[in-house]
């Protein structure tokens, strides 16, 4: 039976109403009294040194209030790279400064030369023509391997090489790993691409500065995943100002998928300018300018095999992976193709070894950092891609040979050096094929052909680590901070209450969620709990909303920190009822004394901590508020599998999904309509990497997909209705929610339903073709078909 | 600097625009009726999409001066008076097609330009006519739902919740 509120609920979402009558409050719709606008003038060449860069005229245009260059910025610190990689020798990753204005050299279309700070946005953008720029071109570095190349140019003058670092996981394997390999009855390889992709949150990027000289308070308001993180950064980081007098506030977020996590330049301008300027400072990003200076995603090309022995059982993986890092260390880009990718390389299977080889490459390209699932996909992307290879060359069923080798027993210790602690994938398998009517296969095969369209069915599994993470864990891997969530439940004297949250929202719905949790905790309605978030001045630490982590360890320090309040509220129940506190009972909101008719509601309790006239003052504060941090034990494992089936137009190579079926272990769930949303939002997305979305730069670093005309992203007729399933549920087991996050499994399991799907289409029609690189385009099809 | 007169969601506006003002610049700077939103400089995400003189228009294809004289309907003038949601919109609510919020008001503006226009679309003809709104996060399953329902068709059947 589904509940009708509390955890469990498809409780309808609050937020929903600001947002559907036009009075949400996006940062571009904060507009502060006496504000100016910026405008920021970008490199519209890939490489090359900055000769000069001449503002006079610009100086002089209508309404300009100040013109800033790089030398603006000499004493400001770069933007801070979040964490340090090792390399397989023990060495640090190379990591070059990040200038929030280009200094001496431009290293990507888009990198930021000057910025005109003008009365009017019109005026900002119409001085920013006249400034001259002399840069002397430099070859375009663009092509990883090519970067990697003896005498290549290089990004970075000071850096020995093109190559930030060399990893490789667990370096102690490595020849066991070979050596497996070399033994193996089998060995299937396959090299591919992991496109390069943009997030595209709908909102661009927009930040507003604002400086009070009064006081000396900084405040930005900015499009971010994580306030707290920005005021960090930025604040310690790059402009030196201290966090009591730094305010980071990110009000409505349209979307982030990763996009809005790291500090970006135009964030530590504004800022900066307000304060130089003594005026509000405005920039909103168009989105041409995002496309050229949003972080982007993936860009991986990997070459991986697969070992097995004469019984079909993995025997060894390995796997070699060039990963862009773009120009510049984005905030957290180093740990994308390393712990966010290697970790992972074990998936739902008992492989006992495995070596992974990851080479960092600098690019004349935009910044590549974490997008939607964030090495995850990349990881199970390779590794259900090869064991699909591997089925169709050794003829057995693709579905056996995985079921073979799922892990079965938890908590189980990866060769990877990470533990899962549940799960149960022959179920969500299970689950699956009875969801994509698996028996009905062949009579719509029968049908597309009579229609004359291929059809083929792909099958897939997934696993991902969510709920990053544990702290002194994640410091040994290189991470630059914690990763712990915290949370303020502030009860008021009329039994309301406001939770504050680290936790950000954009999306996600948390402020229906998370007062569902805490409602749930207490037996109140939903309505008395208000959650707010997004605002340093208000909200406690918080590391932010990414990695699907927000219920797992931010929903954990509201437990957390709820649990010490209805432990304190036991405590003043039990003087009223005169009881013990040992024989007090929370129930429906109602505190009552075990076996007796004696009870006193929350409401009661919660008026005499602030009117504490009969209250045992010598033992126990007034007031009812507590704040908790929640730093996690592990990792959590969300896992599932996904089927897509398609039909193949020959004539075209057009590739229309037909339906796609998700089922999904996501522990414990807290609000399914927003679980099954979540679900859909990340398939759509995984869909159009397979299908659509390549961010695409010529051999020149010219960015070719720099708007909606040349990135395709997914519309409304390009995919189908989803089945979705979340009822096999291993709880995690330990946080005290049994939560696993859900926001990344569906852009994670896609990709490769979706291409093993087609590769399945093709190969049933005879033709000799076992992989194709995504977007699988009419035209990479049809290229392939016409090939294989 | 000219001068443009029209009607917004039943109320006359008027303001001082340059001859380049796009529509949405003057919904959003000059009326302050932010709910109409930017999400593009190509006129392809819908994002912006508003009625003008019945018809959905995208607000940032077209100048602030053209929809001189004309009636204007935003999302902010879509629900009653009183607060109570348009029958899009709660259908929205109900079933979970919006996420973020941001492709929301457009998403809406088009949904009620389609029922007007076809008041009982099929799966298909709706995401045939959302061809011109983009929404990056709910993969379009919940809305293609809510405006079926919305237009009083039984969702029953389709997968979710
Ligand atoms: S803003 Fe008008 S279509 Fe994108
Ligand atoms: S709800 Fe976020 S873009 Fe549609």
């Amino acid at each position: 039976m589904p509940k009708d509120a509390g955890i469990g609920a498809s409780s309808k979402r609050r937020e929903d109403i600001r947002f559907l009558t036009g009075t949400g409050n996006y940062t571009d719709d904060i507009n502060i009294r006496g504000q100016a606008y910026v405008h920021f003038l970008r490199s519209d060449v890939a490489h090359g040194k900055l000769t000069s860069v001449d503002t006079s005229a610009a100086q002089g245009m209508p309404g300009v209030l100040r013109v800033f260059t790089g030398d603006d910025f000499a004493d400001v610190g770069g933007l801070p790279c979040g964490w340090q990689v090792t390399d397989r020798h023990g060495q640090p990753m190379q990591e070059p400064a990040h200038p929030v204005l280009a200094r001496g050299k431009v290293r990507h279309v888009g990198d930021p030369i000057a910025a005109v700070v003008a009365e009017t946005r019109e005026q900002a953008r119409d001085a920013a023509e006249a400034i001259e720029v002399e840069i002397e071109d430099l070859p375009a570095v663009v092509d990883m391997k090519a970067a990697l190349a003896d005498g290549a140019t290089k990004v970075h003058d000071d850096l020995t090489s093109n190559l930030c670092y060399d990893w490789g996981f667990v370096e102690e394997n490595r020849e066991a790993v070979d050596e497996a390999i070399k033994s193996a009855a089998h060995v299937t390889t396959l090299e591919l691409v992991n496109n390069r992709l943009v997030a595209n949150p709908m909102e661009p990027r927009v930040a507003v500065g604002d400086f009070n000289r009064a006081t000396g308070d900084s405040t930005l308001y900015t499009t971010s995943q994580n306030p707290h993180v920005i005021r960090l950064l930025m604040g310690a980081f790059v402009l030196g100002i201290p966090e009591h007098k730094l305010r980071v506030v990110a009000p409505d977020v349209g979307g982030g998928f990763g996009s809005k996590i790291y500090h970006y330049a135009e964030e530590a301008f504004c800022t900066f300018a307000a304060k130089a300027l003594n005026r509000p400072v405005k920039w909103t990003s168009t989105r041409s300018e995002a496309f050229m200076s949003d972080a982007h995603g993936r860009d991986h090309v990997t070459k991986i095999e697969l070992a097995l022995d004469a019984d079909n059982n993995f025997t060894a993986l390995r796997t070699e992976t060039y990963a862009n890092m773009g120009a510049y260390l984005s905030t957290f880009a180093p740990s994308i193709p390393t712990w966010l990718h290697g970790t992972l390389m074990a998936g739902n299977y008992k492989t006992p070894l495995i070596y992974v080889n990851v080479k960092a490459v600098f690019t004349n390209t935009v910044p590549v950092d974490a997008y939607r699932g964030a090495g995850r996909p990349e990881a199970t992307f390779q590794l259900e891609r090869v064991i699909d290879k591997a089925a169709r060359e050794l003829g057995v069923d693709p579905i056996e040979l995985r079921r073979q080798n799922f892990v079965t027993e938890f908590p189980y210790a990866t060769p990877v050096a990470v533990e899962y602690d549940t799960g149960d994938y022959n179920a969500t398998m299970d689950k699956l094929l009875e969801m994509v009517d698996l028996s009905g296969f062949e009579a719509r095969l029968a049908e597309s052909k009579k229609n004359g369209k291929l059809r083929g069915l792909g099958v897939n599994c997934y696993i991902e680590a969510c709920g990053i993470a544990p702290s002194n864990l994640v410091g040994q891997l290189g991470a630059r901070a914690g990763l712990y969530e915290s949370a303020t439940v502030r009860v008021n004297a009329t039994g309301g209450i406001t939770v504050m949250t680290g936790s950000h929202s954009h999306g996600q719905g948390h402020e229906t969620s998370f007062a569902q949790v805490i409602a749930d905790m207490i037996g109140i309605d939903e309505s008395m709990v208000e959650v707010e978030h997004g605002d340093t001045a208000n909200t406690p630490m918080g590391m932010g909303t990414y990695g699907s982590r927000s219920l797992a360890v931010g929903g954990s320090a509201m437990v957390r920190a709820t649990e010490k309040i209805i432990s304190k509220a036991r405590k003043i129940a039990a003087h009223l009822l005169e009881a013990s506190e040992a024989d007090i009972e929370l129930k429906d909101g109602q505190f009552s004394v075990a076996g007796t008719d004696k009870s006193v509601a929350w409401g009661d309790v919660t008026l005499a901590a602030y009117v504490p006239h009969n209250y045992p003052l010598e033992d126990l504060e007034p007031g009812l508020e507590e704040t908790a941090f929640y730093d996690p034990a592990n990792f959590t494992y969300p896992a599932g599998a996904y089927a897509c089936e398609v039909e193949v137009d020959p004539e075209t190579g057009k590739v229309t999904i037909d339906r796609f079926a998700a089922a999904d272990d996501f522990g414990n769930v807290v609000n399914p309509m927003i679980v099954e949303g979540q679900v859909h939002g990340g398939l759509a997305q995984g869909i159009g990497q397979a299908l659509l979305e390549n961010c695409a730069y010529d051999e020149d670093g010219q960015l070719l997909s720099a708007s909606y005309m040349d990135y395709a992203m997914p519309r409304a007729d390009d995919v189908p209705f989803y089945q979705v399933d979340h009822s096999c549920q291993t709880p995690c087991t330990h946080n005290p929610l049994g939560v696993k996050g859900c926001g990344e499994a569906g852009a994670i399991g896609s990709p490769p339903a979706v291409v093993n799907a087609v590769v399945d289409a093709l190969q049933r029609d005879g033709r000799d073709i076992t992989h194709i690189d995504m977007p699988l385009t009419p035209s990479r099809v049809w290229t392939a078909m016409s090939q294989g | 600097m000219p001068q443009v007169s029209m009607t917004v969601n039943g109320k006359p506006a008027s303001g001082e625009i340059e001859g380049r003002t796009l529509l949405v610049e003057f919904l959003r700077d000059n009326l302050g009726l932010t709910g109409t939103h930017v999400g593009c400089d190509t006129s392809q995400c819908g994002a912006c999409v508003v009625h003008v003189d019945g018809q959905a228009v995208k607000a940032c294809a077209m100048f602030a001066a053209e929809a001189e004289g004309a009636e204007v309907l935003t999302i902010e003038g879509v629900a009653a008076e009183d607060g109570t949601l348009d029958p899009v919109q709660q259908a929205f609510q109900d079933h979970h097609g919006l996420q973020c919020g941001f492709c929301t008001p457009g998403m809406v503006m088009s949904a009620k330009a389609l029922l007007a226009e076809n008041p009982t679309p099929t799966e298909a003809e709706i995401r045939d006519y959302l061809e011109g709104n983009i929404c990056r996060c709910t993969g379009y399953h919940n809305i293609v739902k809510a405006i079926m329902a919305a237009s009083g068709q039984d969702v029953s059947g389709i997968a979710a919740e």
